[in-house]
């Protein structure tokens, strides 16, 4: 009896924990209108804060955040940064607010946000975290009526890579890993205690439509799509100079190879002398030749970032033309009435 | 006239007549949430209400947070020091915001609120408090604000009378959020752009819909014509720009040709993309 139970004990304590995989971000609307009014009142400027909140089962809860001063460059800053953040963690725990912290988030400009800063900060806060996600907001979307908030994380097999720091391409064709594989993104949930939502229901006004709905149904996108134009040219001239590099590097990879045949060729032709001469023969190696030292294959991990901006410009710019689309329709058809 | 023996009682009025409030629905989000994490013995919630006095004297309310109090029949104690932490700390953050005054929860105004407004009257001056009832007391959930007078009899000082004053709710960030998402409990998805439109177009179908009713009950008669409606209407009607046909049509076709333009430029953008990636990766090393 003893041992089965002693076993039963082990068992439990030798299985790990299999961590299930993230599926839904639950924000709470109060952490929603917080980082609105952070972004926006800082825009164009950018700024982030920090996201409290509970980590359960397959959702992530976020239930509160606070944003973060903007960080001078200065050295003896990087103190009163952290101590800000100790101090407000501390003030909110006593207020009993969830103190852990699950990420944090963002405002980015027409959602320029895939930069090499961004992995290394999931990188930092994964090492303390088991999970963390990042919440983008676009707040130059509002303008068009629609609520830009975005929740990413990193792929597992991504984040392996970029901690060995080994982007050539055979690790990759290895995982089978391309650009779309990066980011993942979590579909979000919008929960509300009873409390506020009775409060909202209350005090909502009694029109029927909204400022929303007059941001949705304005005409003119010109400005948004024209930057939007403008961002995925600088990309594309961006992403050509990756490809340069590229091109750079196969033409010296496949010269060098060409003169490495060339001498040893030279060193066999030798060799056969030196046997008919009745010499030993040189060996067929010789790695203090310069043309034997290996060129290092440049990281493909700025042209995998580049290329996903370029693929979020698209999306935004296919989404403008299909809402465009609509209000052109609706124009015609209240012109011909 | 002598002035004399009389002591008349005074009320002064606020320093401005016209002095109001704003409310940013974040306020009332942040309160209703400290409410809810209460601790378990306190009945209500008390906290600092930060902003800024706008030019023409209204007070924007913008940001809040609470602050721990221990609260019995006869005393309120608050946390000071927390109180100015917090004020210090978010302060980093935003520095025009300032505090404005304090908010509690429940519907009246009790006797402790006046030792507590009388402390908050000495960091900033005339400050505004702030109720807000999540008892639902009233069988509605209130928000009110209020200003403290003094009531001096002659020289002496009797009492501080809570008087009220006007509150405005700008609503105008949650509107953009879409009330819809932050009116239920529960929502599953955030709608993307292509189903805001039509939900913002079913909404234009109802109210032309209602429009369309009401002058078709006017015209049989089932309603009594108001004037100001029909002239209403015929202004919106007549809003609409009058083009030509054949200008309308090119103006159309125009913008519709720019869209397909950008459409086609992004497809495309995602062809290069796609081949550059095959080129990358694709290449083998010899």
């Amino acid at each position: 009896m003893a041992n089965s139970m002693a076993r039963s004990f082990l068992q439990v304590a030798a299985t790990e924990e299999v961590a299930s995989p993230l599926r839904v971000v639950q924000i709470e609307g109060l952490v929603i209108l917080k980082i609105i009014k952070h972004c926006k009142e800082f825009s164009p400027a950018l700024v982030t804060g920090q996201l409290l909140g509970l980590d359960v089962g397959s959702v992530l809860e976020v239930t509160n955040c606070f944003p973060f001063p903007i960080r001078e460059e200065d050295e003896e800053i990087e103190a009163d940064g952290a101590n800000y953040q100790l101090e407000m963690m501390r003030c909110l725990r006593e207020v009993n607010v969830d103190n852990n912290t699950v990420g944090w988030y963002q405002s980015t400009i027409l959602g320029s946000y895939q930069t090499v800063e961004l992995i290394e900060t999931f990188t930092n806060y994964q090492e303390n975290i088991r999970r963390c996600v990042c919440i983008i907001y676009d707040p130059s979307r509002s303008n068009q009526g629609v609520l830009a908030l975005k929740a990413l994380k990193l792929s597992d097999s991504f984040m392996e890579l970029y901690r060995a720091n080994n982007f050539t391409g055979e690790k990759l064709r290895e995982k089978n890993l391309s650009w779309v594989d990066i980011f993942e993104e979590i579909p979000i949930k919008v929960s509300n205690s009873a409390l506020i939502s009775a409060f909202m229901t209350e005090l909502e006004s009694d029109t029927p439509v909204t400022q929303c709905d007059y941001d949705r149904l304005q005409l003119s996108t010109k400005p948004y799509m024209e930057r939007n134009v403008e961002f995925l040219i600088e990309c594309m001239d961006d992403l050509s100079m990756e490809q340069q590099k590229f091109q750079f590097y196969y033409r010296s990879l496949s010269r060098q190879q060409a003169q490495q045949q060339a001498w040893l060729q030279k060193r066999r032709t030798e060799n056969m002398a030196r046997k008919a001469a009745g010499e030993e023969p040189l060996p067929e190696e010789d790695p203090s030749n310069p043309i034997f030292k290996p060129i290092p294959e440049p990281s493909r991990l700025e042209s995998f970032l580049v290329t996903n901006q370029i693929a979020n410009y698209c999306n935004q710019i296919n989404g403008v033309a299909g809402q465009n689309f609509n209000r052109l329709y609706l124009m015609k058809s209240l012109q011909d009435n | 006239m002598a002035a004399g023996d009389r002591t008349v009682l005074q009320f002064n009025s606020p320093s401005s007549a016209s002095l109001s409030a704003k409310v940013h629905p974040l306020v009332i989000f942040n309160i209703c949430d400290c409410y809810v994490r209460r601790p378990d013995q306190a009945e209500r919630v008390i906290g600092t209400l930060l902003g800024s006095v706008l030019p023409d004297g209204t007070v924007d309310i913008r940001n809040s947070y609470a602050v721990p109090h221990t609260e019995s029949a006869e005393q309120v104690a608050l946390d000071i020091e927390y109180h100015h932490n917090m004020l210090v700390s978010h302060q980093k953050v935003n520095p025009k915001e300032v505090i404005v005054g304090w908010y509690s929860t429940g519907l009246g105004v009790t006797g402790g609120s006046a030792l507590i407004h009388d402390f908050y009257s000495r960091e900033v001056s005339n400050p505004i408090h702030l109720t807000v009832d999540t008892g639902f007391r009233n069988g509605e959930g209130t928000v009110k604000a209020f200003v403290s007078v003094n009531l001096a009899l002659g020289d002496r000082q009797l009492a501080a009378q809570f008087q009220e004053i006007p509150l405005d709710l700008c609503m105008v960030e949650a509107e953009r959020v879409g009330f819809d998402i932050l009116k239920k409990t529960a929502v599953d998805k955030l709608p993307n752009d292509l189903e805001g439109m039509e939900v913002t177009m079913g909404r234009l179908l109802a109210l032309i819909d209602d429009v369309y009713k009401y002058v078709d009950d006017v015209v049989e008669g089932r309603v009594p014509a108001d004037n100001n409606i029909g002239r209403f209407i015929a202004e919106t009607v007549a809003s609409l720009p009058k083009l030509s046909p054949p200008a309308f049509d090119k103006l159309m076709n125009d913008s519709l040709q720019d869209q397909l333009l950008l459409l086609y430029l992004s497809s495309i953008a995602r062809t290069q993309l796609g081949l550059a990636e095959k080129l990358n990766t694709a290449a083998q090393i010899l």
